[in-house]
C-alpha cells in the first residue's frame, strides 16, 4: 500500500521488463484491467463494508486460518489468493457465515458488516446470508425450471415483490442470461451449459438484492469463454455490488480485482499442521507489480503454489 | 531408452498361468455360482407355473364379485381384495408421513452426536429385520390395552403393518435425503433460506422419487403379509364388504390361507387363483417403483 517510494525497486523493474514481454504475446495482457483501475482506485477503500478484525478460524481444534485483518471496500472487486490450504476458501465462507454450517467450525476476533458484528448473538445467520449472498465453485442450480430458480430466493426470504416476472427478468438481464434463457424460462436449469448454470446462480443471488457477493471460485469448473463472460459480468456487477472473490488463478485477480489479498500456510513447528496467515493486502497493481513481501514475489512468479 | 511395449510387456509375464477368470479354481466356482442360480430360479418358475396351471380356471370374475361359500363352485374373494384394499390404504396414511417425518428428523436435525440419537438410529435398521408376527402380538398388546373388544379391524391390522414397513420406509427416506447433493443444501442456504425452508422446498422435492419407491416396496411387502394379521384374528369368514377403519376384514393372502386348508380341491384351485392376483399385484407394485425410480431420478 505504501506506493510512495519514487526510486524503482527491483521487483518494479523486473515487473516492467515482464509487462514488455507480455504484451508481445497476445491474450496474456493481463494487468491492463487492474492498472486502469489503478489510477483512481485510493490506497485504502474509501468506505469499507465488510471488516475482518483479528480473525482465527477453527474446524475443531485445528485452526485453519489465524491473525486475518482485512477491509472491504464498498463496491469494489477484491481477490484473495494463495496455494491450496492456505484458507482463503475458509475465510470467504466466514463473511456470510455459511462456516456455521460445517460442524465444529469456530469464528474467533470480529467479522463487521456495515459496523455490526455479523457474530453477535443477536444476529441472525440467515439475514447475513440474504444480504451477503455467495457463488460456488461448481454450478448449483436447483432441480427446478430457471424462472423457479431466480423466483426461490425472493419467495423463502419473503422479499416483498411486486411482480416476479419483472424480477426474474431483471436478475437475468443483470447476468447476462436473458437473451439465452427468454424462450425457455419454463425449463429445467439444468439443461442450460456449465457456463449458463453459473451464470444463472448469480442471477438467483443477486435477485434477493444483496449488498455483497462473494464467490468461491467461481469459474473454476468453467471453460475459458464462459470464464470470459463471468470475468465481464463481474465488472458489470461492480457498479451495485461489493465482489469478493477467491481464485487460484491469478491472471484472474490481475484481470478482474481492483485489491488482493494473498494468503499462505504456514506449518507449525510442532504439530505439523498447516494455518493459514494474510501475508500481504494491496491494490491488485501493488500486488502483481510490487510486492512487498519475498513470499508474494514468489508466489506470484509461479515459484511455488 | 526402453519403449513402450517392453515396460509393458514384463508385467503380462509377471502374471502366472492360471490367474484371473482362467483359473480352474475359478471357473469352479463360477459354475457352482450359476448353478445356485439356475437352482433357485428353477424353483420359482416351477412354483409361478404351477400356480397358474392350478388357478387358471377359477381366474374368473366369480372371483372378484362373490363372497366366500361353502362350495367351491360360488366362492370369491371380494371381501379379501377389498380388506386388502383397506388395510394398505390405511397403512400407507398411517405410515408414510409418520416415517418420512422420522427420517426427516433424523437426517437433518437431530444431533448425530448425541448418544440416543445414535440408539434410535441403530434401533431403527435393527427393527427392519424383526419377524412380521413379533409386530403382530406388538398390535395386539396395544389393542388389548385400549380395551379394543373386537381386534380384527381394519385400523388394528393396518397398526401392525405400519409398525412391520416403518423402518424400511424411514431407511428409505434417508437414503433418499442422503443422496441430495451438499451443493443443493448450500444453494439455498446461501440464499437467506433457513434450514426448515431448504428441507421443504428443496430436499424433500427432490427425495420424492426415492422415498415413493421405498414406500411402494414397503406397502408391497406388507400388501403379501399374513402372520401378524392372523395373530389379529384375521383368519375369519367375512361375507361382507369392509366398509370403514372399524370395520372387520379378511385380507387376500389370510384367504389364501383359508382356502389351502380346505381338503376340496376346487378351493385348491381358489386359493391358486388368488394367488395369481396377489402376485400380479405385487409384480405391478414392483414395476411402477421401478418406473418412478428410472423416471423421475434426479441426476445430479
Amino acid at each position: 500500500m505504501n506506493s510512495s517510494s519514487h526510486v524503482p525497486t527491483a521487483a518494479e523493474r523486473r515487473s516492467l521488463e515482464d509487462d514488455t514481454l507480455l504484451h508481445q504475446q497476445p491474450g496474456m495482457a493481463v494487468h491492463l484491467t487492474g492498472r486502469r483501475r489503478a489510477a483512481t482506485l485510493p490506497d485504502k477503500p474509501d468506505e469499507t463494508i465488510l471488516s475482518v478484525k483479528d480473525v482465527d478460524v477453527y474446524y475443531g481444534k485445528f485452526r485453519a486460518v489465524t491473525g486475518v485483518n482485512l477491509d472491504f471496500g464498498l463496491n469494489e472487486i477484491t481477490a484473495l489468493i494463495g496455494p491450496s490450504g492456505c484458507g482463503k476458501s475458509t475465510l470467504l465462507r466466514t463473511l456470510n457465515r455459511m462456516n456455521d454450517l460445517v460442524e465444529g467450525a469456530r469464528v474467533d476476533g470480529s467479522i463487521t458488516f456495515r459496523g455490526t458484528d455479523m457474530y453477535a448473538p443477536e444476529v441472525d445467520a440467515i439475514e447475513v446470508r440474504r444480504r451477503i449472498g455467495m457463488v460456488f465453485q461448481k454450478p448449483n442450480p436447483f432441480p427446478k425450471s430457471i424462472y423457479d430458480n431466480i423466483a426461490y430466493g425472493p419467495r423463502v426470504t419473503g422479499m416483498k415483490v411486486e411482480n416476479m416476472d419483472d424480477l426474474v427478468e431483471e436478475a437475468l438481464t443483470k447476468s447476462a442470461l436473458w437473451g439465452e434463457v427468454k424462450d425457455k424460462l419454463k425449463q429445467s436449469a439444468f439443461g442450460l451449459s456449465g457456463g449458463q448454470q453459473q451464470r444463472l446462480c448469480i442471477a438467483r443471488t443477486i435477485a434477493v438484492k444483496p449488498d455483497v457477493i462473494l464467490m468461491d471460485e467461481p469459474a473454476s469448473a468453467l471453460d475459458p469463454i464462459s470464464t470470459m463472460r463471468i470475468e465481464d459480468l463481474m465488472h458489470e456487477l461492480r457498479r451495485e455490488y461489493t465482489i469478493v472473490i477467491v481464485t487460484h488463478n491469478m491472471q484472474q485477480a490481475a484481470r478482474v480485482a481492483d485489491r488482493t489479498a494473498f494468503f499462505t500456510a504456514l506449518a507449525d513447528e510442532g504439530t505439523g499442521d498447516r494455518t493459514g496467515v494474510l501475508v500481504e493486502y494491496g491494490k491488485t497493481s501493488q500486488i502483481f507489480e510490487d510486492p512487498k513481501d519475498q513470499r508474494t514475489e514468489d508466489y506470484i512468479s509461479g515459484r511455488f503454489g | 531408452m526402453r519403449s513402450i511395449v517392453d515396460t509393458v510387456q514384463p508385467l503380462g509375464h509377471r502374471r502366472s498361468k492360471y490367474s484371473g477368470e482362467k483359473s480352474p479354481t475359478s471357473l469352479i466356482f463360477l459354475l457352482l455360482i450359476w448353478a445356485c442360480l439356475a437352482f433357485s430360479f428353477l424353483f420359482l418358475v416351477v412354483l409361478i407355473v404351477t400356480t397358474i396351471i392350478d388357478g387358471s380356471n377359477k381366474f374368473t370374475s366369480t372371483l372378484f364379485t362373490e363372497y366366500p361359500a361353502s362350495s367351491p363352485e360360488r366362492a370369491g374373494a371380494r371381501p379379501a381384495i377389498l380388506g386388502s384394499v383397506w388395510v394398505i390404504a390405511t397403512t400407507a396414511v398411517l405410515t408414510i408421513p409418520l416415517g418420512v417425518a422420522a427420517a426427516v428428523h433424523l437426517e437433518e436435525f437431530a444431533d448425530k452426536k448425541l448418544w440416543i440419537n445414535r440408539v434410535i438410529e441403530l434401533n431403527v435398521q435393527n427393527l427392519a429385520a424383526v419377524p412380521a408376527i413379533v409386530y403382530g402380538l406388538l398390535a395386539l398388546a396395544f389393542l388389548t390395552l385400549l380395551g379394543v373388544q373386537n381386534k380384527n379391524i381394519v385400523i388394528g391390522g393396518a397398526l401392525a403393518l405400519s409398525l412391520l414397513i416403518l423402518p424400511v420406509i424411514i431407511i428409505s427416506t434417508r437414503e433418499a435425503i442422503r443422496s441430495v447433493p451438499l451443493e443443493i443444501r448450500q444453494g439455498s442456504m446461501a440464499l437467506g433460506a433457513s434450514k426448515w425452508q431448504t428441507v421443504w422446498r428443496q430436499v424433500l422435492p427432490a427425495s420424492v422419487p426415492g422415498i415413493a419407491t421405498g414406500s411402494i416396496l414397503a406397502l408391497s411387502r406388507a400388501l403379501g403379509e399374513a402372520a401378524p394379521l392372523l395373530v389379529l384374528g384375521a383368519l375369519v369368514f367375512v361375507s361382507f364388504d369392509p366398509n370403514g377403519i372399524l370395520s372387520g376384514f379378511t385380507t387376500m393372502p389370510i384367504q389364501i390361507f383359508n382356502w389351502t386348508g380346505r381338503p376340496q380341491a376346487g378351493f385348491q384351485e381358489l386359493a391358486a387363483a388368488a394367488s395369481i392376483l396377489l402376485l400380479g399385484l405385487l409384480v405391478l407394485m414392483n414395476g411402477l417403483a421401478i418406473y418412478i425410480r428410472n423416471r423421475f431420478q434426479t441426476r445430479w
